[in-house]
């Protein structure tokens, strides 16, 4: 297991190692403030032409040094070890047994959760709990106020005090900003609820004769449809939903798609339901996806022969774990050169990539009718929810026929889409590309900063999603611990969202971040990092805050 | 007789055998080795040896070929440009009990706004300040900074108003049910399913992987009889039955058909067979039952005996989303293994505000809605018996039914021209959509709202129109 996950992480396609002097003599915007509850923007965007010139397809996977893996097991196993110590200690009635117990126990009933599923739930788990599901009372904006909650028995139970901690907040998904509590976006949306409604209660095409649907939902498919370049689109009330029903409606039994194996699990779930059968290929390795696209055409079904009825590869614009880019200009050559389609998940791309925001087909310069489908969420970058999908008018067509969300599920609220119909239209504005210029700056910034710190960060530099990797689970909750002790509030994640090894710190950059806030953070990186010993990288020298 | 010369015969053998032992005693040791090998591999050779199949080698210009030939089919099959998904029309407004289109007002009893929440004041209210307060979205999903109070206090009041342990909601109706049973339910553990079901269920019911038996909509004698054969199957191998989970999916009322399900005969089968009951309550969720609680305040049962309510907040509600209440040991698992909680961003605040009021609504001590809704009805339910040429399906109590005409003409397109003429006296109702791909799929009918706002006038107004409908198109 050490050596293919050092073989698979081994892999760099240019590295760029930027002199610390050339990035500090450009900058000249640390003094113009990003205000997310005002609407004034003072900054100028100087950044955009600098982008031109970089290799856009730089990326960085640096090999899990030999002793962090080592004591990373150690350290699982331990906790096992304890874990099987305090489960002899609960069953043989030494410990008092915490958690719900189940009600049909004696009864005779199966037991409704199999022992080893819920040994992970039981002693890692809630050991560390309060990292997780932390509440928030306030808008999810660049700065925002925790509810203060405090265990008296270690996490398995909570008890609120009543208080807020006020925090920097580099855990949400806010890329520009859009998660304000004021402003003409929170203003339409306070509009639409005084003519609309909160929602209709129906689903989209099942009121009277001539189906009608509202005429704020038509509006936001054209808009969005403008917006990216394409003939048309359809929108959706859940980005988890938008995968999981419509990849459905576009493969079925006898098709073949190759998925990227860091793909998300609503793509999983929707190859799934689909009937196709599905195959992943190395993370971003094209040589891969080409040995596998030529091996499947040539060989067909591996039971029966036949040819596949048509191939579908499905990759997303950023990877939300990896902080890695999609290639896209080599996946349209590949799949023009073996006649397959394209599926795009651009969850975390759309509105945060690219000159104008419009995802990794703007960030690329290539030509959005290349992409066969393109999905993405307003979630992230439009301070709203729901997903769409985007194409040409056929595909779009075939879908609102087929689709189980158009059919079943209800349609969307009218202040959710008027607050992604306002964003929209802010995007195409001065001020709007102002937030995207922002959003780039702040995250190349950070990132050379941590790089050049000494700290392992994955991912493509021009990501807003910055992955920093902290392998032992000890060292990953007390990180977060510390970080919020210092206001400044992030997102760990370690097994089962990750490999067993690769736990890590996720940070997402927003255009709402001041310069300030950014250094407030790198400084308490930089003090944890020396603290609990975190500069693991070997092709960056160890450096503190105040040497760079 | 020939004796003498069989005697010989047999001597010469006997002799020629004794030789034959002779002379293997002088053959040296490695030669009887060998020949036993030979022997022996040739009865490998015989008997055992599988025979190879043919490889086909590919030189790398077939290959080529092969790929050049390849024609993909289109990625996606022409459709019918008739489709009424593809025949929208505008509409502007309030979708409430009233609706504009083009310029008319008609009735509406064609949308799920049971205690006719939407574009209720207060509750409208309540979601501006949610917006002033937490603005639209929610930027995450539950377990990275996306769990906002006001999501802790919806839970607890739904948890409260079901006076169960705990609840948990999801931001999308359909999601619901279909994360809810793969968490519980892996492969090889047994459904028994009501075929009845609605699409999310059979979605769920498919991502589970597990072996799924239908029995016949509301039957339980169907039911019964899966039972006892899954019992003898039991017994043949109880040490394997004991790591089998088995679940009952069963909707409260039933969105396709509008009747209730037996629940107390299935409460009393799953303490006989141990099953648990997982049972969809979207439909009857604010709409049986005196204070709305469904079917079980409606049968009277101990909602303890139901091991998870599962529900839908965009229906009586009037908000978006779903939800579900059981004990903390059955509910607390989904926060961890339920797909659409886990990797899904959460629900927008001002949603989960408006269903907070709308609880309060529905919870006030002087409330009758639901009661008037029941009544109401019962009511209407009489009033469309006494039309000719129609079947009502549907419990009497249900403010869901569903309309068909009698015998073979029940088509959908005579049902359109219904609705098509219906709309011209100024009453929308719409005809049920599906897909193709349901288990069983329903008859086409009309799917009737009852509005718990709605008057007489009006209810007597709606059967005039549907009785002068169905002169006109069987005619």
């Amino acid at each position: 297991m050490l050596a293919s996950s050092s073989s698979k992480l081994s892999h760099a396609t240019l590295v760029h190692r930027y002199p610390p002097s050339k990035l500090h003599s450009e900058e000249e915007m640390s003094d113009t403030v990003f205000s997310s509850d005002e609407n004034e923007m003072n900054y100028k965007c100087e950044n955009v032409a600098r982008k031109d010139d970089e290799n856009l397809q730089c990326e960085e996977f640096e090999e899990t040094p030999l002793y962090a893996a080592i004591l990373t097991y150690l350290s699982y196993a331990i906790l096992c070890l304890f874990g099987w110590l305090r489960d002899f200690l609960r069953n043989s009635n030494i410990e008092k047994k915490r958690g719900a117990v189940d009600p049909n126990a004696t009864l005779g009933f199966v037991p409704l959760y199999q022992s080893y599923e819920s040994f992970y739930t039981r002693n890692m788990y809630t050991r560390v709990r309060d990292i997780f599901n932390r509440p928030i009372a306030s808008v999810p904006g660049a700065q925002f106020e925790l509810t203060e909650r405090v265990s008296d028995d270690y996490n398995w139970t909570y008890r609120y005090t009543g208080k807020t901690i006020n925090a920097i907040n580099l855990g949400s998904y806010n890329y520009l900003g859009f998660a304000e509590k004021s402003g003409p976006c929170a203003t339409d949306a306070i509009n639409a609820l005084k003519t609309y409604g909160v929602s209709s209660c129906n689903t989209r095409i099942e009121l009277g004769m001539f189906q009608r649907t509202q005429r704020y939902h038509v509006e936001l498919e054209q808009l969005l449809a403008n917006f990216l370049h394409v003939e048309s689109s359809i929108a959706f009330g859940m980005g988890f939903a938008t995968n999981a029903l419509n990849i459905p409606a576009v493969a079925s039994k006898g098709d073949l798609i190759l998925s990227d194996e860091m793909n998300h699990i609503s793509l999983i779930l929707g190859m799934r339901l689909s009937g196709a059968s599905y195959r992943t290929f190395a993370h971003n390795d094209m040589k891969d996806l080409e040995a596998k696209l030529r091996a499947a055409i040539v060989h067909g079904h591996p039971r029966t022969q036949r040819p596949w009825k048509k191939i579908i590869i499905v990759v997303e614009g950023v990877y939300s774990m990896e902080g890695s880019i999609c290639r896209l200009p080599e996946l349209i050559a590949l799949k023009k050169k073996y006649k397959a389609y394209l599926y795009m998940d651009e969850a975390h791309s759309v509105g945060a990539m690219g000159k104008n925001g419009r995802g990794i087909v703007d960030y690329f310069g290539v030509d959005a009718n290349d992409v066969d489908i393109l999905m993405g969420t307003f979630t992230k970058s439009f301070g709203s929810a729901g997903g769409y999908i985007a194409g040409k008018k056929s595909l779009i067509d075939h879908i609102r026929v087929n689709s189980h969300s158009n059919t079943y599920a209800s349609s969307m609220s009218a202040p959710v889409v008027q607050q992604i119909i306002s964003s929209l239209r802010l995007l195409k504005r001065p001020e709007g590309q102002k937030r995207i210029c922002q959003l780039a700056d702040n995250t190349r910034y950070f990132r050379q900063k941590l790089v050049d710190m000494g700290f392992i960060v994955y991912g493509n530099k021009n990501s807003p999603v910055v992955p920093m990797l902290i392998y032992m689970p000890a060292r990953v909750t007390r990180f977060n611990r510390e970080m919020l002790r210092r206001g400044i509030a992030v997102v760990t994640v370690g097994f089962p969202a990750t490999k067993l090894l690769d736990a890590r710190v996720r940070f997402c950059i927003s255009a709402a971040h001041t310069r300030q806030m950014l250094d407030t953070a790198l400084t308490a990186i930089d003090e944890i990092g020396t603290d609990i010993s975190l500069r693991y990288s070997t092709r960056h020298k160890s450096r503190r805050l105040r040497e760079l | 007789m020939g004796s003498p010369a069989n005697h010989d015969n047999v001597a010469s053998l006997a002799t020629d055998f004794y030789s034959l032992l002779e002379s293997f005693k002088e053959t040296p040791f490695y030669h009887l080795l060998f020949e036993i090998f030979l022997v022996l591999t040739v009865l490998w050779l015989i008997l055992f040896r599988k025979p190879r199949r043919i490889e086909k080698k590919l030189t790398e210009k077939e290959k080529q070929e092969l790929i050049d030939e390849w024609q993909p089919e289109p990625l996606v099959p022409p459709v019918d440009a008739n489709h009424p998904a593809l025949n929208v029309r505008v509409l502007d407004g309030i979708v409430g009990k009233t609706i504009e289109i083009d310029g008319k007002k008609s009735l509406n009893f064609a949308t799920f706004n049971f205690l006719n929440f939407v574009g209720n004041p207060r509750i409208t209210d309540k979601a501006i300040q949610a917006v002033q307060k937490y603005g639209v979205g929610s930027c995450g999903p539950r377990g990275f900074y996306g769990t906002i109070d006001i999501h802790l206090e919806l839970e607890e009041r739904l948890a409260h108003f079901f006076n169960c342990e705990e609840g948990i909601i999801y931001s999308y109706g359909f999601s619901t049910v279909a994360s809810i049973i793969p968490a519980y339910s892996k492969r090889n553990d047994i459904l028994f399913v009501d075929e009845g079901v609605h699409y999310a269920i059979q979605k769920g019911v498919e991502a589970s992987r597990s072996t799924v038996k239908w029995f016949r909509h509301n039957d339980i004698s169907d039911l019964e009889r899966l039972l006892v054969e899954q019992d003898i199957h039991d017994k043949k191998n109880p040490k394997k039955a004991r790591t089998l989970r088995r679940f009952l999916i069963i909707e409260g009322l039933y969105m396709n058909y509008g009747d209730l399900c037996p629940l107390p005969r299935m409460v009393e089968l799953k303490y006989q067979y141990k099953y648990r009951i997982f049972m969809d309550e979207s439909v009857s969720f604010g709409t049986i039952g005196q204070t709305g609680r469904g079917v079980t305040e409606y049968y009277n049962i101990d909602r303890r005996k139901i091991d998870l309510i599962s529900s839908s907040l965009e229906y009586s509600v009037g908000s978006i989303g779903g939800f579900a209440v059981g004990s903390s040991f059955v509910v607390d698992h989904q926060r961890l293994s339920a797909q659409g909680y886990c990797f899904s961003a959460s629900l927008p605040p001002l949603l989960a505000a408006a269903a907070i009021e709308a609880l309060n609504i529905m919870e006030e001590e002087d409330t009758t809605l639901c009661d008037t809704l029941m009544e109401k009805s019962k009511r209407l339910h009489q009033k469309l018996l006494d039309i000719k040429g129609y079947l009502i399906v549907g419990e009497d109590i249900s403010p869901l039914k569903h309309l068909r005409l009698t015998n073979s003409q029940n088509t959908v397109a005579r049902l359109e021209e219904i609705v098509e003429f219906a709309q011209t006296r100024g009453i929308t109702i719409t005809v049920a959509r599906y897909l193709n791909d349901e288990h069983r799929l329903p008859e086409p009918s009309i799917r009737l709202i009852l509005n718990v706002e709605m008057t007489d006038e009006e209810l007597e107004f709606l059967c005039t129109v549907l009785q002068e409908a169905r002169v006109k198109v069987t005619v």
